[in-house]
């Protein structure tokens, strides 16, 4: 891999070290009519689903800007019902989505509302809540264009989610070795990691970490990264790219 | 990949390779996935988007909101126009197909986004019905596509939102230029004027579509774009050059997006969809989707 300059593009929502790739241009195949307002609110939805680890019961749908505005004659609704039944942007089934919600005990909301001020927030995003047994998490994230996402912010916490590759976000206490320590399991596993980023609110205070990596983690990573006493949840978003 | 085009032509001019070659190569590299592979996804798109002409040309889908189609399979059958019954003709035909497909909740291949989906599908298999080219440099050529629509990602926009009609269907003009012009036979910097010459003709290009949605012009400007397209091919394999490199106009396109003001971004706020035909129509229209609950 070689590295690549920043993008002379002075777009702030552009991210600077992705690799573009050609199958994201010649793709995604996707039910139109709109690469960021169908497809990119489909895979948000699919990753919010992931939360919750399946069909959540209730789902509460924030619209912003473009989103807001458009989004009824671009299906965005449907699309991102669709994502949270597991529907890919693909799915013919995106089209109906909303009657389907209601036949899989899907109860939905949406509402038109400002995520904050034009400059500071992307003009297609969302912030999703999503209910499921008595888990509850929030996601924010957007849709750049071409079909491509970001996930923003899980349950507060800063994160940058690109879902092209399986992902494993997770909060800790913040303890010294963590990071080694969730490697090991990936290694045992012979995960490879891509990508790691660790954030935290202040020092001591609870670490989010994100890691990417090239091969879907089985149940029984998730399982053993449960077990850690120092973590307090984590979760696999699933790779949601061509 | 690439970040501009210019390299990309370095490259394949120093190792005498074609610039799908180059592109699937980089894309291998960078992806750490068998150029098979790729070449076997790019596959799967082109069937999708034979799919959505044949689907488009019957002319019997109307968008969600009964704004456009049916012209698709008007364009196609008719014999009134003086390009009746040629590769133009055809490839315009073509070009309204998907985009009513998409348009309808149809499956398309966003290339590179929906909203100018019909313009390079229509262009490649077009031409190459015309002249009998075969899948494997069809494929070939949605790679040089790929390639030169990444550059225009990396250094501009590809996004109406952010840079307007022209980075949308005007990338897919310098995309699907670029990339026929190699599919029948141009040199890899006769493929790089072919891209300056499509796209210095849609700078400027704002998005203005009709209630926001992705019909109205998107379904007759994904045709408009593939005619810039063909021009510029006719231009590029005629050997024209054109005097500013095909890196710096695409720069310009991103220059001109940012400048644009933010009525002219996808925002339904000004060009067409503000006029008062525009605002009345979308008006009826929107309250139809409301209405029938789609």
């Amino acid at each position: 891999m070689r590295p690549v300059r920043l993008t002379r593009h002075p777009s702030r929502f552009h991210r600077a070290f992705d690799l573009v790739s050609l199958l994201d241009i010649i793709g995604p195949v996707m039910v139109g009519p709109s690469s960021s307002h169908t497809a990119g609110a489909c895979r948000l939805g699919l990753l919010a689903r992931n939360l919750v680890g399946g069909t959540p019961e209730r789902a509460h749908v924030e619209l912003h800007g473009s989103f807001a505005r458009t989004s009824e004659g671009h299906g965005t609704d449907k699309a991102i019902a669709g994502g949270l039944m597991g529907f890919r942007p693909d799915d013919e089934r995106i089209r109906t989505a909303l009657d389907i919600a209601e036949r899989e005990g899907l109860a939905y909301t949406f509402e038109k509302t400002t995520l904050g001020e034009d400059n500071d927030v992307h003009p297609n995003t969302v912030r999703i809540t999503v209910e499921r047994a008595d888990r509850t998490h929030v996601m924010r994230g957007s849709s750049l264009g071409a079909g491509r996402v970001v996930v923003s912010e899980i349950d507060g916490f800063p994160v940058e989610v690109h879902g092209n590759h399986h992902t494993i976000v997770l909060v800790a206490e913040d303890v010294k070795g963590s990071v080694a320590r969730i490697a090991g399991i990936l290694a045992d596993d012979s995960i490879n990691i891509a990508t790691l980023r660790l954030t935290r609110k202040h020092r001591g205070g609870d670490a989010f970490m994100v890691i990417e990596v090239d091969d879907p983690p089985g149940e029984e990573v998730r399982d053993h990264i449960r077990a850690l006493p120092w973590v307090r949840w984590t979760h696999r978003l699933d790779k949601v790219s061509s | 990949m690439f970040t501009s085009l210019a390299s990309a032509i370095a490259a394949a001019q120093q190792e005498s390779k074609s610039l799908s070659q180059v592109a699937l190569e980089a894309e291998a590299r960078d992806q750490g996935r068998p150029i098979a592979e790729i070449r076997d996804a790019l596959r799967r798109a082109l069937v999708v988007m034979r799919g959505a002409i044949e689907q488009g040309l019957v002319g019997d889908l109307r968008s969600e909101s009964g704004l456009v189609g049916g012209d698709a399979a008007k364009v196609h059958h008719s014999k009134a126009g003086p390009f009746a019954g040629s590769p133009f003709s055809d490839v315009l035909a073509r070009a309204l197909a998907v985009q009513e497909v998409n348009a309808a909740m149809g499956v398309i291949v966003a290339a590179p986004t929906a909203g100018g989906a019909g313009v390079l599908p229509a262009v490649l298999t077009g031409l190459a019905a015309a002249r009998n080219i075969d899948d494997e440099r069809l494929i070939d050529a949605l790679a040089t596509a790929g390639l030169i629509g990444a550059v225009v990602a990396e250094r501009a926009s590809l996004s109406g939102a952010e840079g307007g009609c022209q980075a949308e269907t005007g990338a897919a003009a310098g995309m699907a230029a670029g990339a026929a012009t190699e599919m029948l036979g141009g040199t890899p910097a006769q493929v790089g004027h072919a891209v300056a010459l499509a796209q210095q003709g849609t700078l400027g290009l704002v998005c203005d579509p009709l209630g926001g949605l992705v019909e109205l012009p998107c379904v007759f400007r994904n045709a408009t774009g593939a005619a810039i397209a063909l021009a510029a091919i006719e231009m590029a394999l005629a050997g024209v050059e054109f005097a500013i490199p095909a890196d710096e106009v695409i720069d310009t396109m991103g220059e001109i997006g940012l400048a644009m003001d933010v009525r002219y971004r996808e925002t339904a706020g000004g060009g067409l969809a503000a006029t008062p035909t525009g605002r009345r129509l979308a008006r009826e229209r929107l309250v139809h989707i409301k209405r029938s609950g789609v």
